[in-house]
């Protein structure tokens, strides 16, 4: 019999960024037993890294801009494949929730009126993203950490989340997991659990990503019996880091391009102008001299193709390297030293200065960066009811990147924060009502725990197995060769076959030393949700024969409007919780994917995206 | 580009001399490991884990310095192990990584750090003035961006505690955390005194149940903040200043009051926090193990900066009260 601590609260969110942070004050504020189970320590989450802006027409800075334009904007962004409701819901209430930020103590950039300050960023009609210098993130997560302080919501640091736990009848009741300090096991029990655990990017090779993105909430949702959506839609941000290579994948902020910076290839042109697309020609510049002409004045002329969407324009940065006009390291140069004082440079983008200062000894201010794309952020995730993020299993619920919908194919930027804020909300609202609703006493599935916490330990007893980092390493360059920003049929097939391969090798770990603050038991228990993740991504890419935002098949280049009606669904049939897989979980090979129809928009809503290109 | 290639760069090896252990103690540990270019600290301890030591211990996050959850001290000095360039390092000589000392172990090169986060439970939280009636109809308060930059350069703070760990009222006094605040939260104070729209005093909680006349002001954490927050200068010497303008001159302090806001006293601003008074910090897993570092590292590079700044001005010797622990 397994040794555990035992909690028992309302609601238990899993996950402290943005999302799970706003999840948990707006649970407490309806008088609910609340608690935040986070892999880190508190405020050290994804969100922490994000940095040009969070995305909300407030209006401040160009009076026209509405949810009307933020609206059409997303879904266009999105490749139309986005949950309308979500898209409308976000676009409606993000503004409310970003000056609610500033009652909680966030200090966003002013207008010369004192107002909250707006940049534009690639997709957004009006400059609409509310920020702070370029660290945005930062200031969001301590804004919500503090108020969750203040509000004196309990937080479990450092504790990681191995499985959902349910009741007899199926419904979500808890969580087991354990101290990553001490390895000792502990049990949640909770009326509702909302899963807020962020992305995958850590089974990608070059990623911005943190090494808490493995995507433990969207397999933890699967395994208990969750329907997952649009997993092949993987963004791919334009501008990482690419030298030196320990540094390659760090994002280096749209709100370069955003403040005037332009892509140059290695003949010193700015190449975005070849690769307008049709959806966007009307709203985008033809020549240099407009373009320029805009960033002061959005009516003096249309925005540059520098500030197309992002699966525009990491394709477009792709193409130029594969085609020989590349910078030296595989990248393409990114100028702000020519096009703005050093002065603006600093004070605009402090931590992108800082950055390439201390790491590549590059000064930003008097030379070009050199970037490319990196795995950035997941579009699909676990099914939700756009109004309540309750997901398609009794009990759970979902908000931020783990939930699919919001942003169809491609997300644009900013949207994420505004996003964190809309459905995090709405996610505290969804489970303390499910919460105060349940009747009855809460139990749980001792099998389950027993069974979760012997696999989990099962590592140790073994000898002579395989390296975990091994594992993880070929995972990562499985991802980044077959299951990248260009995809085709044949190598989607072959990266199958690979993690077959991996989630066998995965059964036959072996570990050295105990469980206290052991980063080889704790990357040896977040491959499991690693290797379940990566599977569905290859499933949907493979089943979406067309190129939509961020899935590209080089097989299939264009969009096909069939496809652009369906949602690939993942799930495991009869929502099996156990057996077969790594640490205790099912198989991957029990995922299956199906195409389902998205929800049909109304037509007032489909009036606003034909309204003014 | 970054072109420039340092020793490490044209393989050769890199000794890596890395503190193992636990609260009980420990010892330092050598891996050698072939130099590559363009690593930080942490890149190359990622290796280790990898190819020798797959349970060695070391908290980290983002890679990018901006989480703060990468906190070591490097051959002897407070630095975040992501941003610390390994070209940057003395060639030829074995890089000693050691937890902070000012924590307790927990494993490796991971320390305890909750004492900061009890310490944050007990600032009183923002508190803003209410919205005038142009502001209900602008929809959000109207501040100056030179208002709030003075505030903002606080909150660049990653929570990385080298702050903390540098101060000497606590890295060699551990009584002395059940009655002070540190660095970082002094800053946060700071913040929040500073906030264009906060209506709390905190001047009284910091002088009595925060140690802020214990600072005698070494600048030691200015000096290993990754942010490059002046600390020193620009939050802590002037929360003292506040500090003695509520002590010690009641007209500046009332003609403050009555200038800008009123402030809510120090009993109402306590009474908001969540956990209000000296609550004695117990770290989760008992005594200190620190680690001795090595002799060749015994002089860490800040302490060349301890002897160095006077105390500036009279002002600030008056509200050292208690007797300075470091």
């Amino acid at each position: 019999m397994a040794e555990y601590e035992t909690h028992d609260f309302d609601v238990i969110i899993v996950g402290a960024g943005g999302a799970g942070l706003r999840a948990a004050i707006e649970a407490k504020a309806r008088g609910l037993r609340t608690a935040l189970v986070c892999k880190s320590l508190l405020g050290k989450a994804h969100t922490v890294m994000a940095e040009g802006g969070v995305a909300a027409a407030l209006g401040n800075v160009y009076p026209d801009d509405s949810w009307q334009v933020h609206f059409r904007d997303t879904m266009r962004g999105g490749k139309m494949l986005n949950n309308w409701r979500m898209a409308q819901l976000h676009a409606q209430e993000s503004p409310d929730r970003v000056r609610e930020l500033e009652d909680w103590g966030a200090l966003f950039d002013r207008t010369k009126d004192g107002l909250i300050l707006q940049r534009d960023f690639g997709g957004h009609r009006f400059a609409r993203l509310a920020h702070i210098g370029d660290r945005t993130g930062l200031e969001m997560i301590r804004t919500l950490q503090q108020k969750a302080v203040a509000d004196g919501i309990e937080v479990f640091m450092e504790v990681k989340a191995l499985r959902l736990l349910r009741d007899a009848d199926g419904v979500v009741s808890g969580v087991v997991g354990y101290w990553r300090p001490s390895g000792e096991f502990v049990v949640f029990t909770a009326k509702a659990v909302v899963m807020a655990t962020g992305g995958v990017g850590k089974s990608w090779l070059y990623t911005s990503n943190s090494w808490e993105s493995t995507g433990d909430g969207h397999a933890m949702s699967l395994w208990a019996g969750a329907d997952l959506i649009d997993m092949e839609a993987v963004q791919f941000h334009p501008t990482g880091m690419v030298w030196p290579l320990s540094v390659r994948g760090i994002l280096v902020t749209e709100g370069v391009r955003g403040d005037g910076g332009v892509l140059r290839n290695s003949d010193g042109n700015r190449f975005m102008f070849d690769y307008i697309p049709p959806m966007f020609a009307a709203e985008t510049a033809d020549s240099e001299d407009e373009a320029d002409k805009w960033y002061d004045d959005h009516s003096a002329g249309r925005r540059p193709p520098e500030l197309l969407p992002r699966d525009e324009v990491a394709r477009s940065i792709n193409t130029e390297v594969k085609d020989g006009r590349g910078s030296p390291h595989g990248g393409v140069f990114l100028d702000i030293a020519t096009r703005r004082t050093p002065e603006d440079i600093r004070r605009r983008l402090p931590s992108m200065y800082h950055q390439f200062k201390e790491l590549a000894g590059v000064d930003i201010t008097a030379e070009a960066m050199e970037v490319g794309p990196t795995c950035h952020y997941i579009m699909g995730g676990v099914r939700v009811d756009a109004d309540s993020a309750a997901t398609t299993v009794a009990g759970l619920f979902a908000a931020g990147e783990v939930a699919g919908g919001m942003h169809g194919a491609n997300r644009l930027g900013g949207n994420s924060l505004s996003d964190l804020l809309v459905f995090g909300r709405r996610a505290g609202i969804g489970a303390a009502e499910f919460a105060s609703d349940r009747t009855g006493t809460v139990t749980v599935d001792q099998g389950q725990i027993d069974s979760t916490i012997d696999a989990a330990t099962a590592p140790f007893d073994n000898q002579g197995g395989e390296n975990p980092y091994d594992i993880h390493h070929e995972l990562q360059a499985t991802m980044q060769d077959l299951v990248g920003i260009i995809r085709t049929g044949a190598e989607l097939d072959e990266a199958l076959g690979k993690l077959d391969g991996l989630e066998e090798r995965a059964r036959r770990v072996s570990l050295t030393g105990g469980r206290r603050y052991n980063p080889g038991w704790n990357l040896t228990t977040d491959l499991p949700a690693m290797l379940t993740v990566s599977r569905c991504t290859t499933l949907g890419a493979i089943n979406r024969k067309e190129s939509r935002g961020g899935h590209t098949r080089d097989d299939f280049p264009t969009p096909d409007p069939e496809m652009g009606t369906l949602n690939f669904v993942e799930r495991i049939p009869g929502g099996r919780t156990d057996g077969g897989g790594v640490g205790g979980t099912p198989s991957i090979a029990s995922i299956t994917v199906q195409p389902e129809p998205i929800p049909v928009m109304p037509d007032d809503l489909k009036e606003l995206l034909e309204e003014a290109t | 580009m970054a072109e420039e290639t340092h020793d490490t760069g044209t393989g050769g090896d890199v000794t890596m001399r890395l503190w193992r252990g636990d609260e009980s103690g420990g010892e330092f540990t050598d891996y050698v490991m072939p130099a590559q270019e363009g690593e930080v600290v942490l890149d190359v301890i990622h290796r280790v884990q990898a190819t020798q030591a797959p349970d060695l211990a070391c908290r980290w996050n983002c890679k990018a310095g901006k989480c703060g959850s990468c906190s070591a001290e490097i051959n002897g000095r407070p630095a975040l192990m992501c941003m610390t360039r390994m070209d940057t390092l003395p060639p030829g000589q074995a890089v000693t990584v050691a937890p902070m000392r000012t924590f307790p172990i927990l494993r490796d090169l991971v320390t305890d750090v909750s004492y900061n986060y009890e310490v944050a439970k007990r600032i009183p939280p923002f508190n803003p003035r209410p919205k005038t009636a142009d502001e209900v109809a602008a929809g959000g308060y109207r501040m100056q961006q030179i208002d709030v930059e003075r505030s903002q350069e606080f909150r660049k703070c990653i929570e990385c505690f080298l702050c903390q760990d540098v101060c000497h009222v606590i890295r060699d006094h551990e009584e002395n955390k059940t009655a002070f605040a540190g660095p970082r939260f002094f800053a946060r104070s700071a913040e929040l005194e500073m906030h264009p729209l906060d209506v709390n005093d905190r001047r009284e909680l910091l002088q009595k149940e925060q140690g802020l006349g214990k600072c005698n002001i070494t600048k030691c954490c200015t000096e290993v903040c990754p942010e490059h927050i002046k600390i020193t200068d620009n939050a802590i010497i002037p929360l003292k200043e506040r500090v003695v303008d509520a002590s010690y001159d009641p007209v500046a302090w009332l003609g403050r009051k009555i200038r800008n806001r009123t402030k809510k006293t120090p009993a109402e601003a306590g009474a908001t926090s969540p956990a209000t008074g000296p609550a004695a910090v117990q770290p989760q897993f008992g005594a200190r193990g620190i680690p001795e570092p090595e002799p060749s590292i015994a002089a860490p590079a800040f302490t060349a900066t301890e002897a160095a700044p006077p105390v500036p001005a009279p002002a600030v010797d008056a509200t050292i009260e208690d007797p300075p622990g470091g």
